[in-house]
């Protein structure tokens, strides 16, 4: 019985099952990925009009639009890019092309690590602790894009200082031998080169941010507000939020509006994500070196 | 008449290695002075000392003095920018920067401040005509500097250095990148320039050393070995080690 | 020619200014950490005052009367942490393996960003979904009375921390020199040989970092765990326990944060919950770290 085992397993048999099992692995992980950006398009699609995209919410957020929501998502990543974009990349500049490799490097390259790690709701805490308890801006567009922000700075940091990185540094040899200065060869020659790289990384960062829901529960999502918000103190609707609670939290709730509304979330992330291959492939076709 | 004194002048990387050791070495102006020997001699280190690029390099310890018109170029006080600016160089790989032709030649001097277009206009004329390349890229002064060709590219990056309007040109081993044509090309606009620079060059080959050399001078593990002009140096030098290198026994 | 230096003015002020703003934003996000770690002790501690330790770890989570264990939550986290990984763990492996070793080119050109699409979805995205697709399955095919489960939880987040395990995996693999390969290839070995007699075992650490973030993401994972486990905060007895209603901890902050009064007990229990979740990522990440810096490579030289 053992020995007619091994005579069927040979070396080229296992290899044969061995790589259709893998192959089986990979397609487990990507079919329902397929399936679900497919499914959502196609239940979605009906519910989409412009009455639901430049709406407010009736009747207890049955009828109507969403437009809040889109509004506020809109506002929250703004805020968030506002906040996060230009320490962010100041930071990945200072670790590529100033910071000595010492200790105090070293930490912070712990303590972005350990950033991108804290759960959501771990920000959504210190949020609410933070911004809207002790700095007293409440629950508000303000908070909750800052909270955002801290979030995705790790990302942004991360994906920047690689983009950096990856510019030749000859360039920067030459620049500097030609009398100018650690600035000026980061500002005229490594950022240009660096931008569509880093612009991608901002992109990716806010993408998660616009569908994050844990970190704006406490600190700015409003669970039904039918107004648009009139001011960064103002608390807002939010598309992730908005979807959590026409899906667990409102009994009786039309499906379609609901598919409606993950789509244009949906939407909202593929095109990040798009726009930001489109750079990337884009800036590689041109790139000199 | 000396241009650059170097004195007692030893560096030694972070990684412990001495790679230049008391150097004592006169350029003179107006001429070309070759420092040859094989890879790993300290010529470039010596080089990029001389233009203070070695700050970017990790340099563990610095002695002695390299003088420039008699004043000491790592005396305190002493901007490393102006000093690039006196003494340019070229490097071996040609690297344009990501920029049009028009803005690799005008780098430096824009970097410095220059805003002038009229005034950048006449520098980069000069300065291409000056690296013979004017002629070849007049028409297309805003086309990417990366479609040139090699020969071409490394003829821009003397340009760039042209229009900074240095005192002193060094070349570290800037043909070793190109074909033939283009490498002499190179080497008759250096028997041009130096009629008005001061230059320095690592040939990347001892044909080209003896080719080039008013002066030449010996490194060999860090050290200077010999001093002398061209003539001397590659026809009857003294010391052993320099004759056993040009006759081809090691290196 | 006489020349004379022109004094140190080294940098102009905005330059220095600059420099300066550049410096500062690289620390901030040590300064982040030190806030966050700072806001959740001091809102988390008086809890440790307020709720006796033997309350704390007892059996029953229940706020309104005062019960405040959260062993409940803790054992639920970890169960469904656990078996989520269980599931992820070979399916992120088997398809960084499949990508970076097996696939041909064009196919890895559709599975890389189709996982990294997976990766960027949003949490409530999937947790909706689970609710349509898979909550009615599972009640259906394990004849669950709701359909909610730590099982179903379990699936959902499985297959969120597969983009995780799978990018940082895929890096290692790619990062094992060709010529191990071409080695054990030139000595006769299968491919498939080769992959786990040589490339895998060489990508070791970078596999172990792939497993400490997909349990960071796993165990951080809010939205989509609390709308399918069904949210009840019940001491789980048993493995049959995975299969009824579960609560994990950042479920819990995530529901009842809103409706708490600062600073009172409950609030203070909430940070507390805040603050495990919070040692326990910093954990696995300065493993995951400690083991990716391992096989760093030696900082390039400037000049040559
Ligand atoms: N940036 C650097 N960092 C550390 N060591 C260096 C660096 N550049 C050169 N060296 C070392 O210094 C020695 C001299 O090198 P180099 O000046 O490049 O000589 P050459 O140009 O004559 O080949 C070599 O041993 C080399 O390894
Ligand atoms: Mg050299």
């Amino acid at each position: 019985m053992e020995i007619k085992l091994r005579k069927y397993f040979t070396p080229a048999r296992k290899e044969k099952i061995g790589e259709s099992t893998l192959i089986l692995f990979g397609l487990i992980t990507v079919l329902p990925i397929i399936a679900l950006i497919v499914f959502i398009i196609i239940k979605g699609l009906p519910a989409i009009s412009w009455t639901f995209l430049t709406e407010m919410p009736k009747n207890g957020m049955r009828e109507g639009g969403i437009l809040p929501a889109i509004i506020g998502t809109f506002y929250l990543t703004l805020g968030t890019a506002l906040f996060a974009v230009p320490p962010g990349i100041a930071a990945a500049i200072f670790l590529a092309e100033y910071a000595p490799d010492n200790r105090a490097t070293r930490l912070i390259r712990i303590a972005i690590v350990n950033l991108a790690g804290i759960p959501s709701v771990v920000y959504g805490l210190f949020g609410l602790g933070l911004f809207v308890i002790f700095l007293k801006f409440g629950i508000s567009i303000l908070a909750a894009s800052l909270t955002l922000s801290i979030m995705t700075l790790p990302v942004i940091i991360s994906t920047a200082e690689e983009a950096l990185r990856a510019v030749p540094s000859s360039f920067r040899v030459v620049s500097i031998s030609l009398g100018a200065t650690r600035w000026q060869t980061i500002r005229r020659i490594v950022l240009p080169q660096a931008l569509p790289g880093i612009l991608t990384g901002v992109i990716l960062g806010l993408e998660r941010a616009a569908g994050e829901t844990a970190p704006i529960l406490f600190t700015g999502a409003a669970f039904f507000l039918p107004r648009l918000p009139q001011s960064p103190m103002d608390a807002t609707m939010a598309l992730p939020y908005h979807l959590f609670v026409i899906s667990t939290q409102v009994p009786g709730m039309p499906v379609d509006i609901q598919y409606g509304t993950v789509l244009v979330l949906l939407a909202f992330v593929l095109g990040m994500n798009i726009l930001a291959s489109v750079i990337r492939s884009r800036a590689r076709a041109r790139r000199q070196w | 008449m000396e241009k650059i004194l170097i004195r007692d002048f030893s560096l030694t990387y972070s990684d412990g290695q001495e790679s230049l050791k008391q150097v004592n070495l006169a350029v003179p102006e107006n001429a070309i002075t070759v420092l040859f020997g094989p890879a790993g001699g300290g010529k470039s280190s010596l080089l990029r000392s001389i233009n203070r690029l070695n700050e970017l390099a990790d340099v563990a310890e610095q002695k002695g003095q390299i003088l420039l018109n008699g004043q000491d170029i790592y005396a305190p006080g002493v901007n490393p920018i102006d000093i690039r600016r006196k003494v340019g160089m070229v490097f071996s790989r040609p690297v344009v920067l990501p920029l049009s032709i028009y803005d690799n030649v005008i780098y430096g001097n824009s970097v410095a401040g220059q805003k002038n277009r009229k005034l950048l206009d006449q520098q980069v004329e000069t300065a291409l005509r000056q690296a013979v390349l004017w002629e070849e890229v007049h028409d297309r002064l805003n086309d990417p500097a990366a479609m040139l060709s090699g020969g071409q590219q490394q003829r821009l990056c003397l340009a760039r250095v042209l229009a900074l309007e240095p005192e002193v040109i060094m070349l570290d081993e800037p043909t070793s990148a190109l074909d033939p044509v283009s490498t002499s090309k190179i080497e008759s606009l250096l028997q041009e320039l130096k009629r008005t620079y001061t230059i320095i060059l690592a040939p990347h080959n001892t044909q080209q050393a003896a080719r080039m050399a008013d002066f030449a001078a010996f490194f060999l593990q860090g050290e200077l070995i010999e001093y002398g002009t061209g003539d001397i140096m590659f026809t009857r030098p003294k010391d052993q080690r320099t004759q056993d290198y040009i006759s081809g026994r090691f290196g | 020619m006489n020349t004379t230096f022109q004094k140190s003015s080294a940098l102009p002020a905005s330059e220095w200014i600059i420099t300066r703003l550049i410096q500062i934003s690289g620390y901030l996000s040590i300064v982040f950490v030190g806030l966050i770690s700072i806001f959740l002790i001091s809102e988390g501690s008086p809890a440790l005052v307020e709720v006796p330790f033997s309350s704390l770890f007892g059996e029953r989570w229940y706020p309104i009367e005062g019960y405040y264990s959260i062993w409940p939550l803790l054992s639920g986290s970890l169960l469904i942490t656990v078996s989520a990984i269980l599931l992820a763990l070979p399916l992120g492996i088997g398809t960084a393996v499949y990508i970076s070793e097996i696939a041909p080119q064009w196919i890895k050109e559709i599975l890389k960003p189709l996982v990294e699409l997976l990766a960027g979805l949003p949490s409530v995205v999937l947790g909706f979904i689970g609710i349509l697709v898979l909550v009615p399955f599972l009640r259906r095919a394990l004849d669950l009375p709701t359909g909610l489960s730590g099982f179903t939880g379990a699936l959902l987040l499985g297959w969120i921390a597969i983009p995780t395990i799978v990018s940082i995996a895929e890096d290692a693999l790619n990062n094992v020199p060709a010529s191990y390969r071409q080695a054990a290839l030139a000595l006769g070995a299968t491919r498939w040989q080769t992959i786990w007699g040589v490339t895998v075992p060489a990508a070791r650490s970078g596999i172990l970092t792939a497993l400490m973030l997909g349990i960071g993401r796993t165990l951080g994972e809010t939205m989509a765990v609390m709308m399918v486990t069904g949210n009840a905060p019940v001491l789980p007895s048993g493995l049959n326990a995975l299969f009824q209603p579960l609560r994990t901890m950042t479920a819990t902050i995530a529901s009842e944060m809103g409706e708490v009064a600062k600073g009172s007990t409950h609030y203070h229990v909430l940070f507390l919950i805040g603050m495990a979740l919070f040692i326990f990522s910093l954990t696995v990440n300065a493993i995951a770290f400690t083991l990716s810096n391992r096989r760093k490579k030696r900082a390039e030289r400037l000049l040559s």
